[in-house]
């Protein structure tokens, strides 16, 4: 519920802005839009959901520059600072644990490796697998969605039946379960690779049914419209129904339920590195800064907000956005 | 004597759980300080190898333990966690058992059940004891012989009752001629051929072969008498039957344990338990942080487990209730060791490079740093051992000019070890014990300086019997490094390095010689020291001992460990002592007041 600019004038706030930005823009105007520039239309106007995607971007250009911009404040993710720690107690020797120029965010207790660098690197593995497995989710939940929706019968008992297991399923320990018993080389990677690997796949593998079932029910509803009719009545084949008629009809939903999919991910990744079955150290990770922050929670409190906060600005700016590109796409829905 | 010392290890399987579980716990309830007045805290050390506040201490009142874990078992014959030998006292006695005084007198044995320290003949292979007048079952029944033959009979039937240490076992019938009590055809089911009893005040067990050590064997829990007719085999551990000055009254597994006095017991039948409380309690928590808070606010009077408390309350302590600890040595030495099965570490050059390359203060941090963590480990004998040189011994001098390593003399190992350039190998670490995780990433950052790299891998740590004590497994998953520790289960070489370094103790699955250590001449000094009676002989095999475990370069000590326990301002006759690692000696704690 991205919603708030437009709510006190409801339906009609949005499509009164639209026909003033025609009468301004002039006779060009008049010409048809295409979805997708309505679509964007719309979302230039929503700030939240922009200011949303703006920091998604950031985040992006921050996962990939990780080494450039580590470099760039001389730290990298892995050299210990023992000299910056009191040994006594294990935290940080400056305030707010262990602020200063060279360490922008601090050092981490016990090891004193840099945070700001950590954080940095951290982003990799948390953008990594939220992406990927969202994509892993929705390719899978697509096809199988529409296959599901459009031949009906025994494809969709079986398939809905699956979905609703998978559903079921208690994947959080499923999952933590499978990395304990994972051999540490699998096709030809190693390490923490064979880690980021598995949890893209399972998540993934976990996240289709929730966007294959909505992908089904669109398709049940569109498959009886009239243009579907008049394509098979041409003599369209299945195929051709299903990827040129249906699917194009489909993009709206399953944009929608990326991004608002993503986020979850990232959630689930930290949750998994949390506990301790995500990558592996020494690569940082936020979830696994916040599990080892726990012990300092008190003496080095700095330790867990850092983390936290990335976690959160994250989650939040890809809620945002997610949101926002609903609001485009398929204003009816949101409300 | 195989059965590795699991004191504190198996429990923690549920980890990942209680992390979770800590998470939401530990919101609710931060901060937590309290008046900061705690008149009558003896103040920092104070115990530690001493006794604090003995005169204050008044006869009656709670006892109150808390612990985030519960025994392994209650049952005399199958516990093995540390903190479970010393709580057993309260409800066992044994023919002998240790001084209840402080620091090195209390590794010191005394006679408990029997009059004295007992009767040797024929060159250490015949022990006679003779029991006291006077003592009792807690149902007044007064305890024979027969009953310490039947208890320490108890330890044959392992299929039944496993867990516990097996030194008896293997010291009387090493070819296991005996089936056990329960498979025992014969009428009273003491067919032991090893153990008479002659009458009911005498025992006397004959050696095929002296030990050395045969004393201490006596003294453990696991030689405590069981009658018969109170025997409930595998749920014993519910209720022992109490033959010490307290009995059980109620226990809820992982819920809580309350002792009351056993009235049946006399004090003029023990020379050793002084029974201050009226009640012994233990609360079992699931938080260690929760419990730690609970400590600070004087709600509980000590941890059971005595193993440290975590970081969060160990600050908070340091720093507002310094007078309420202690900082005992523990007796464990934490380390990594290199299989010799897993190339390059056949080679003693490549052990030594990473001996050098090792950033020992940094390892030193990751274990809590020198208060918290311990000393720098310098060698592989306990400081409580005897023979042990502590500091003193350093060969590699990690303590001294290389404490912060030393890449140039690690390099010139390296070219020596025909590795010019490094190599790589990984290391085991249990994904239970953070500690042990954060060692293992220390030990990682710095072997890199001097190209050597090395990938964590992080077992499941309920699991170590079957993943590194599995010489095969060992190698498949190319663990060159392996990070763990080890305490004795009784101050000797014997009760401690013998599992780890003698080549017969090698095995397939448990395996605790990692380093799969086949040296004839460490063997020989072995089997030295298991026969020889002299103590200052004893004394000087353990140093050699030691000096070529470390000549061979097999293990790279990080810490002597050290722990921060908890005493509240309430107990009274308050010691650590060695015989049970630097533990306080619970069976004689008291309190301020009889409220």
């Amino acid at each position: 519920m991205t919603a708030p600019l437009h709510e006190p004038t409801a339906e009609a706030a949005p499509s009164a802005a639209e026909e003033a930005a025609v009468a301004t823009t002039g006779a060009k105007a008049v010409q048809g839009r295409s979805l997708g520039r309505i679509a964007w239309e719309r979302l230039k106007r929503d700030k939240l959901a922009l200011t949303g995607g703006i920091v998604v971007l950031v985040l992006i250009v921050i996962a990939v520059l990780a080494p450039v911009l580590a470099h760039a404040v001389g730290q990298d993710p892995e050299t210990h600072h023992e000299d910056l720690i009191d040994p006594l107690f294990g935290t940080p020797t400056g305030s707010l644990g262990g602020i200063s120029g060279d360490h922008l965010l601090g050092v981490e207790p016990v090891s004193g490796r840099d945070i700001f660098a950590r954080i940095l690197y951290g982003a990799q593995i948390s953008l990594l697998v939220g992406f990927l497995s969202a994509v892993v989710a929705v390719v899978l939940g697509t096809v199988l969605g529409i296959l599901a929706g459009f031949f009906g019968g025994w494809v969709d008992a079986v398939i809905s039946r699956i979905m609703d297991g998978l559903l079921a399923f208690p994947q959080l320990l499923f999952i933590i379960a499978l990395v304990s018993v994972m051999p540490d080389r699998l096709l030809g990677l190693t390490g923490t690779s064979v880690r980021v690997m598995l949890m893209i796949v399972v998540i993934g593998f976990f996240g289709w049914p929730y966007i294959g079932r909505v992908v089904r029910g669109q398709t049940l509803s569109l498959r009886e419209r009239e243009y579907v009719e008049a394509a098979r009545s041409l003599g369209a084949g299945r195929f051709y129904i299903l990827f040129k008629e249906l699917l194009p009809n489909l993009v709206a939903p399953i944009i929608v339920y990326t991004t608002m999919m993503i986020p979850t991910n990232i959630l689930t990744e930290a949750a998994l590195s949390f506990l301790g079955v995500g990558v592996k150290p020494p690569t940082a990770s936020w979830g696994q800064m916040l599990s080892n922050a726990i012990d300092y929670y008190d003496s080095d409190p700095m330790y867990m907000v850092v983390p936290g906060v990335a976690i959160f600005i994250t989650v939040l700016a890809f809620n945002l956005f997610g949101d926002g590109v609903r609001d485009a796409l398929d204003p009816k829905g949101s409300r | 004597m195989t059965t590795q010392r699991t004191s504190g290890r198996r429990k923690q399987a549920l980890a990942a759980a209680a992390v979770v579980a800590g998470l939401l716990t530990t919101a609710a309830c931060g901060g937590g300080k309290d008046d900061g007045g705690k008149n009558g805290a003896a103040g920092f050390n104070a115990a530690n190898n001493k006794i604090a506040q003995a005169s204050l201490v008044k006869k009656g009142g709670e006892l109150k333990f808390a612990s985030t874990q519960d025994a392994d078992s209650w049952d005399t014959t199958r516990g093995y966690y540390g903190f479970m030998w010393d709580f057993s006292r309260y409800y066992s006695r044994q023919l002998l058992t240790y001084k209840t005084q402080p620091g090195a007198a209390g590794a010191e044995l005394t006679p408990d059940l029997a009059t004295d320290m007992g009767q040797v003949a024929d060159g250490g292979k015949t022990y006679t004891f003779h029991l006291r007048d006077g003592i009792t079952w807690e149902d007044g029944k007064p305890i024979t012989s027969k009953d310490i033959k039947y208890g320490i009979e108890r330890a044959w039937a392992q299929d039944v009752l496993s867990g516990g240490p097996v030194y008896l076992k293997d010291v009387l019938d090493p070819d296991g001629a005996y089936k056990g009590p329960y498979k025992d055809t014969s009428a009273d089911h003491l067919g032991l051929k090893a153990i008479d009893t002659p009458d009911d005040k005498t025992i006397v067990f004959h050696l095929p072969k002296p030990n050395s050590d045969f004393l201490q064997m006596v003294a453990l829990t696991s030689a405590s008498p069981v009658r018969q007719d109170k025997d409930t085999k595998s749920q014993y551990g519910l209720h022992p039957f109490s033959s010490g000055p307290y009995k059980f009254q109620s226990y809820s597994p992982g819920k809580s344990l309350v002792l009351v006095r056993n009235t049946n017991w006399k004090a003029s039948s023990d020379p050793v338990r002084k029974a201050y409380p009226d009640k012994i309690s233990i609360k079992f928590f699931t938080n260690a942080n929760d419990m730690d808070q609970r400590l600070l606010a004087g709600d509980y009077d000590l941890d059971l487990a005595q193993t440290g408390m975590s970081p969060q309350g160990r600050t908070t302590a340091l720093k507002a209730h310094k007078a309420n600890l202690d900082n005992p040595v523990s007796g464990y030495v934490r380390y990594a060791v290199f299989p010799q099965s897993v190339k390059p570490f056949d080679n003693i050059h490549c052990r030594k490079a990473v001996l050098y390359g090792a950033d020992h203060v940094s390892l030193q941090t990751a274990r809590g740093g020198p208060i918290a963590g311990g000393d720098i480990g310098t060698n592989m004998l306990p400081p409580s051992v005897p023979g042990a040189e502590g500091q003193k011994y350093d060969p590699y001098e990690m303590a001294g000019a290389n404490k912060n390593g030393n890449a140039a003399k690690a390099k010139e190992e390296l070219k020596a070890c025909g590795k010019p350039n490094g190599f790589s190998t990984t290391i085991a670490v249990r994904n239970n014990k953070p500690v042990e995780v954060a060692t293992a990433e220390s030990l990682q950052a710095s072997l890199k300086k001097v190209g050597i790299n090395a990938q964590i891998d992080q077992y499941d740590g309920s699991q170590t019997a079957g993943i590194i004590g599995s010489p095969s497994n060992v190698n498949k998953k190319g663990y060159g490094i392996i990070i763990m520790g080890w305490g004795p289960d009784f101050p000797s070489v014997q009760g401690y390095g013998m599992p780890l370094w003698d080549s017969s103790y090698i095995l397939q699955s448990g395996n605790n010689n990692y380093a799969l250590i086949k040296d004839k001449s460490i063997d020989k000094m072995f089997d030295d020291f298991v026969t020889t009676l002299d103590e200052s002989k004893k004394t000087q095999l353990s140093t050699e001992i030691n000096h070529k475990v470390m000549e061979g370069a097999y293990y790279l000590p990080f810490t002597f460990e050290k722990f921060i326990n908890w005493r509240s301002s309430r107990l009274a006759n308050v010691y650590t002592t060695n015989s049970y690692n630097g533990m306080y000696d619970f069976v004689n704690l008291g309190l301020k007041s009889s409220k």
